[in-house]
């Protein structure tokens, strides 16, 4: 694989626990993103996919923060970036979309002004220009009528054109990065298949890479090349789409994909994962998944297993797979 | 939208004839009349002299119902009294009650028009301080001070002013109250100050907490990641989102401009409403109080109903939904 | 019945109450948590509530002695015994002084007048101890007033909804359109002063807070699914209200409870500044004092004493108030991990 564009390495995000000790959401994770490229994170909600996401443009809300590891878009440190440099990158170099458009624009401003905003935050172009800037957007993203659109607020919008506007805002300054944290999981169905649709052609148009956070295998299936499976703050699995999809190793994806209803046969009980996700401040020493696991041994609960190298570029966390070899 | 404030003032009015149907039966059924009489003229007076009295001041009319001139009854007289602000006179001297208010408004605007004009942009400025470092020292501190600050009787803040400011370091006069511009300030910066300092705690703390909870919203998290800097997520996002709860504690503020302070007024010497309320407290002066009352509701309410009328302003959900 | 037996009947009440909250708190794990949270949080304000709280009852019990001939009896507390029976001067004395402040007369009792005496020669420690069972007494008996009328007003409100909501609804607005403090003065002028009469008064501006939040938890609660279930197996409504809804609204009538509770105790103060608030109240000794410090040379230790106790209580009620409400309230948590 070619530099990438973004490469994650050793992150680690905490929050404040009982008394002093504080508790990694995001321990210790590896991502790489190349140029044009298509990563899904997966994992249920809680597995600190998001808090990845957060950590990786300094959003993270107090009392978290990021502890530890690197974060380097084409080649360039963003940690311990100064503020306002920092600033610059969010947006022009990274964007994002959030899961809930009904509450993530501001319901008291016109949603053309909010992607004007966008872009002027970044380039200095006057407030026509922003707006027509906007107008272009607008089209680009598929909202019908879009000159009048500009002046609506967002309650006058549907929950479909309100993620269109954010898809808008998010390409306003031309990123290289689009991070979309489950873009879709608050829309309808009709409308999911259009957002990713979109999504897609923008990627494939802009050339932006896209780091897509999602807990919907079947999202990942249309979207990603590549894909990375996060459990309980760590980076269990990761590899190409077809090697994870196709071939997983992790008992913990494999489970996953047996969940998925597509796969069952019609009459055959669903399959569902053992137990539940340990809270985060009840982490298991060894491996996190060892006590939902089938085929745990000892090993698995005293020690956490380390990466083992698939072919493929791929690599997963498992002693089991390390035993194998 | 129109159909939405007729509603609201509808409501409105509604809400004024509920106060002045609750100030009927507190101050004409519940008070007895003779008990009013003997109040204002003393346990000794002649029984003459209390039907005197009563007649003079209407407390000896039927309350509700009177069969031979439906009109002539205290309920009525009450609400003609109210509603076209023709207060009557003074249960305790007799005076004209709407002259004495005519009075009392100048001096008491003098002390609440500066108190808000200065108290909201300092309490909203304060806080948008506090909640800009939030989770940080400057955080807790602030809320601590706030927390020390409410905590301390309005009574101890007067008597503190008075003796520090007034009497000690003799920067302002204890109390007193003179019309004339030139000395005018002298007087009314004492209460002032005082006013400021006793509800900045309150008011600050509410503020923070209104900030903090549209600093956590969504919206916020989407500004900061298009690349917007702390200090213009505020100003440009946090800021108008804010203006909604902001406006209705000023909006809850507004009766007191007219009623006053009863405490500061009071305290310092100053001949506005306020002291005309605790006057009438002390002489027993019912007339005068349930006036006071009635306009210190009705205030309210109009300031409820202007509030809305800017909500219309500033939300466009309101305006157009 | 004489005012010391009430007073002792209420205070035994309230010593009851106080152990069935403390055993149903114990008796349950999430009881004990939270409790243990509070405390954990503000261990400063719980010691100085818990010692006002202690004050307060040593002062609530009190009983006759048989009289010295030629005098009248009158009852004593607990905390009235702490102190000398004649622990009197004639005026004004300083903190720990042997001679009256004026004059210089030798005093009764030199030296042990901790915080000295007032204009009538009372030492003023006894006196700012004695605040407490009148600000314990203000908080007690208008929450025992305002509590009951607010759940049962706010939960038939909440949940029958329509005609009787509009009622309550109006009731509760035109309460609250009059300004509290004219409200609160106007209903002590006519109901009389005395202390029942404030608490009253008290509780009706303070009841409508009270309402309004019940009323609002209720709809919520009626609306979650398994209240709708109960509802359309056809279960009473009388069940439903007993079993769900108002069990449901016992936190939030703590949180109230603590939050409205300095908001009594700062309005009484001003009651007794405007010469109609209980008598013994701190308030009441501020009021007396408001002259001293124009006097040359100053007397503080009254205002002083009165104005420190009830910043003490007040600050501590405030502080203890926050964690209350951060314990108790779920919505205050926030969502953490991703």
């Amino acid at each position: 694989m070619s530099a990438p564009l973004l490469a994650v390495e050793g992150l680690v995000t905490s929050f404040p626990g009982r008394g002093a000790e504080r508790i990694a959401v995001v321990d210790r994770v590896d991502l790489a993103i190349a140029a044009g490229e298509t990563l899904a994170l997966v994992g249920e909600s809680g597995c600190g996919k998001s808090m990845t996401a957060l950590s990786i443009v300094s959003l993270v809300p107090k009392p978290g923060r990021v502890d530890a590891g690197s974060v380097r878009l084409a080649g360039r440190e963003l940690r311990g970036l100064p503020v306002d440099a920092m600033r610059r990158v969010r947006g022009a170099e990274i964007a994002m979309i959030f899961q809930e458009p009904a509450t993530s624009l501001n319901p008291v401003q016109r949603v053309g002004a909010q992607v004007a905003e966008a872009v002027r935050l970044h380039e200095r172009v006057s407030r026509g220009e922003a707006l027509r800037r906007a107008l272009a957007l607008f089209e680009s993203v598929g909202i019908p009528d879009p000159d009048a659109r500009l002046g609506a607020y967002p309650h006058q919008l549907s929950g479909g054109l309100k993620q269109r506007v954010m898809i808008a805002i998010a390409l306003a300054a031309r990123p290289k990065l689009l991070v979309a944290d489950e873009p879709t999981t608050a829309l309808d169905v009709t409308v999911q298949a259009q957002i990713l649709e979109l999504l897609r052609r923008l990627a494939g148009e802009t050339g932006a890479s896209v780091l897509l956070i999602t807990h919907d295998l079947g999202v990942v299936n249309e979207l990603a090349d590549r894909v990375a499976v996060m459990y309980a703050g760590r980076v269990v699995e990761e590899g190409t789409r077809e090697a994870v999809l196709g071939a997983p190793r992790h008992p913990y994806t494999q489970g996953l994909l047996r969940a998925m209803p597509a796969r069952a046969a019609a009459g055959e009980r669903l399959y569902e994962i053992p137990g539940a996700v340990p809270a985060a401040d009840a982490w298991p020493p060894g491996c996190r998944f060892a006590e939902r696991c089938a085929i745990a041994q000892d090993v698995c609960r005293a020690r956490e297993p380390e990466r083992t190298p698939l072919a493929g570029g791929g690599g997963v966390r498992c002693h089991a797979v390390a035993a194998a070899r | 939208m129109l159909a939405y404030l007729l509603r609201r003032l509808a409501w409105g009015a509604v809400t004024v004839v509920g106060v002045l149907l609750f100030l009927f039966w507190l101050f004409f059924l519940y008070a007895d009349p003779q008990d009013v009489a003997r109040r204002a003229l003393g346990e000794k007076a002649p029984p003459e002299a209390v039907a005197q009295w009563l007649a003079n001041h209407g407390y000896d009319k039927p309350a509700v119902w009177n069969p031979a001139a439906p009109l002539d009854t205290r309920l009525a007289d009450h609400l003609r009294r109210m509603l076209t602000f023709d207060f009557g006179k003074s249960d305790a001297d007799d005076t004209p009650i709407a002259a004495r208010l005519a009075d009392g408004i100048g001096p008491t605007l003098s002390v609440t028009v500066p108190l808000l004009l200065l108290g909201l942009p300092l309490a909203v400025s304060l806080a948008l301080l506090v909640a800009f470092f939030r989770e940080t020292y400057i955080d807790r501190a602030g809320v601590v001070l706030s927390v020390l600050a409410m905590s301390v009787s309005i009574l101890i803040y007067i008597l503190g002013g008075q003796f520090l400011l007034g009497k000690v370091l003799r920067w302002f006069p204890i109390s007193g109250f003179d019309p004339d511009p030139g000395v005018v300030l002298r007087f009314l910066a004492l209460p002032v100050l005082v006013g400021l300092v006793s509800h900045l705690g309150s008011d600050v703390r509410f503020y923070r907490a209104v900030f903090l909870e549209e600093s956590n919203r969504d919206y916020v998290r989407t500004a900061r990641a298009k690349g917007a800097s702390d200090a213009r997520v505020m100003a440009r996002h946090v800021l108008p989102n804010a203006l909604i709860p902001v406006l209705t504690n000023v909006s809850l503020a507004i009766p007191f401009l007219f009623t006053g302070s009863l405490l500061l007024e009071s305290f310092f010497g100053i001949p506005g409403l306020g002291s005309i309320t605790v006057e009438a407290i002390h002489a027993n002066d019912f007339a005068t109080l349930r006036v006071m009352v009635y306009l210190g509701a009705l205030l309210f309410v109009a300031a409820q109903v202007l509030t809305d009328v800017a909500y219309t302003l500033v939300d466009p959900r309101v305006r157009l939904g | 019945m004489e005012g010391h037996v009430a007073g002792n009947l209420g205070a035994a009440a309230l010593v009851l109450l106080l152990a069935f909250a403390a055993w149903r708190v114990r008796g349950s794990r999430r009881g004990r948590e939270r409790f243990g949270e509070i405390v954990r949080r503000r261990p400063w304000a719980s010691a100085v509530v818990a010692l006002y709280l202690g004050v307060a009852l040593l002062d609530s019990f009190a009983w006759i002695d048989a009289a010295a001939p030629g005098t009248v009896a009158a009852p004593r507390s607990l905390l009235d015994r702490v102190f000398p029976a004649d622990f009197g001067e004639r005026s004004y004395s300083a903190p720990l002084a042997d001679a009256e402040f004026y004059g210089g007369e030798p005093l009764a009792h030199p030296g042990r007048h901790l915080l000295g005496t007032d204009i009538l020669g009372r030492d003023v420690l006894h006196l700012a101890l004695g605040g407490a069972r009148v600000a314990l007494l203000i908080g007690g008996v208008t929450s025992l007033l305002a509590i009951p009328l607010a759940i049962a007003f706010g939960v038939a409100a909440g949940y029958f909804g329509r005609r009787v909501d509009d009622v309550v609804f109006f009731v509760l607005s035109t309460l609250a359109s009059i300004p509290s403090l004219l409200l609160l003065v106007a209903l002590v002028m006519v109901l009389g002063r005395g202390t029942l009469q404030v608490c009253v008064a008290l509780a009706i501006t303070s009841w409508v807070g009270f309402c309004r939040v019940v009323r609002g938890e209720t709809m919520k609660l009626r609306e979650l699914d398994y209240v709708q279930a109960a509802r359309a197996l056809g279960v009473s409504d009388a069940r439903i209200l007993a079993r769900h809804v108002v069990p449901n609204l016992g936190h939030l009538v703590v949180i109230t409870f603590v939050l409205t509770f300095s908001q009594l105790v700062l309005s009484e103060a001003i009651l007794s500044w405007l010469g109609v608030g209980i008598d013994g109240s701190w308030g009441q000794m501020i009021d007396q004092a408001r002259d001293e410090l124009a006097r040359d040379p100053v007397i503080g230790w009254n205002l002083g004493a009165a104005s420190a106790a009830l910043f003490g209580l007040i600050l501590a009620v405030n502080r203890l108030g926050d964690a209350v409400r951060d314990v108790l309230d779920p919505r205050t948590l926030r969502e953490r991990a991703g």
